[in-house]
């Protein structure tokens, strides 16, 4: 399974839909839409990993990446992701303290709104 | 010798294949279903950074990949044949340019095999991981 990437603006928050395999061959397809998406001043961002089958250190690195560039414009990237073998990856690296994790697209769009 | 052994050019387009290779062996040497992720996680990250390693010092060389099914263990180990590379420390346009640095490739393969032993030798690393199992299927 390659890497699928699709995003969609809601409730003023875009949304990045991220399916298959993110690994050192395919993280930069990501890197780059998420560069992307900054340049364009989308900087409240929300990646939803529920069909996410694969992740390694290098898609962790995209993702801090990702995080760092929106925070430079006081913005936020937040996780929607329920699945335990990705979920492991963040816990054994530390990472779930450094990123809003959620069940759902709607719960990270509220919690982020509460922060507002 | 080893069960199965691998070689592949050091690509990153090959690592999703040496996941694969090893997570089918693992299975049918017995490794049980709930740590299989864990297998192809940290045969990914080894091959990964044995992929960056290859790319700066020698691309013209295979990674290689051992496959043996011990008594009670499934063992993998990942040899490269390049200098001693920190982890994450490719360079800005090598494959590894997004990976987060401190070696945290290696603290993800020792938070997630059961054993782990990394060598380095002049010629290279050797990281060797293992896993219990149940012994092949008939």
């Amino acid at each position: 399974m390659d890497l699928k990437l699709d995003h969609y603006s809601k409730d003023g928050i875009e949304v990045v839909d991220v399916e298959g395999e993110i690994d050192v061959y395919t993280a930069p397809r990501l890197r780059e839409l998420l560069i992307e998406l900054v340049n364009n001043r989308f900087y409240q961002l929300v990646v939803n990993m529920e069909k996410v089958e694969f992740l390694d250190s290098t898609g962790l690195g995209v993702l801090v990446g990702g995080l760092k560039r929106v925070r430079a414009h006081d913005g936020s990237l937040d996780l929607v992701c329920t699945q335990e073998r990705i979920l492991k990856i963040f816990r054994i690296t530390g990472l779930t303290k450094v990123f809003g994790i959620h069940d759902t697209i709607d719960e990270a769009i509220a919690a982020r709104r509460s922060e507002k | 010798m080893a069960t199965v052994e691998l070689s592949f050019t050091a690509l990153p387009a090959h690592i999703r294949t040496a996941r694969l290779v090893a997570t089918a062996v693992a299975r049918r040497s017995g490794v049980d279903e709930s740590l299989l992720d864990e297998v192809r996680i940290a045969v990914g990250e080894a091959c990964s950074r044995a992929v960056a390693g290859h790319q700066r010092h020698c691309p013209g060389e295979p990674v290689r990949l051992a496959l043996t099914d011990l008594v009670g263990r499934f063992e993998v180990e990942v040899t490269d044949t390049s200098a001693p590379v920190a982890d994450g420390q490719s360079g800005a346009d090598g494959p590894a340019a997004t990976a987060l640095p401190d070696g945290l490739g290696i603290a993800v393969i020792a938070g997630l095999a059961d054993e782990v032993q990394i060598s380095e030798t002049d010629l290279g690393t050797s990281i060797r991981m293992s896993w219990p199992s149940s012994g092949p299927s008939r």
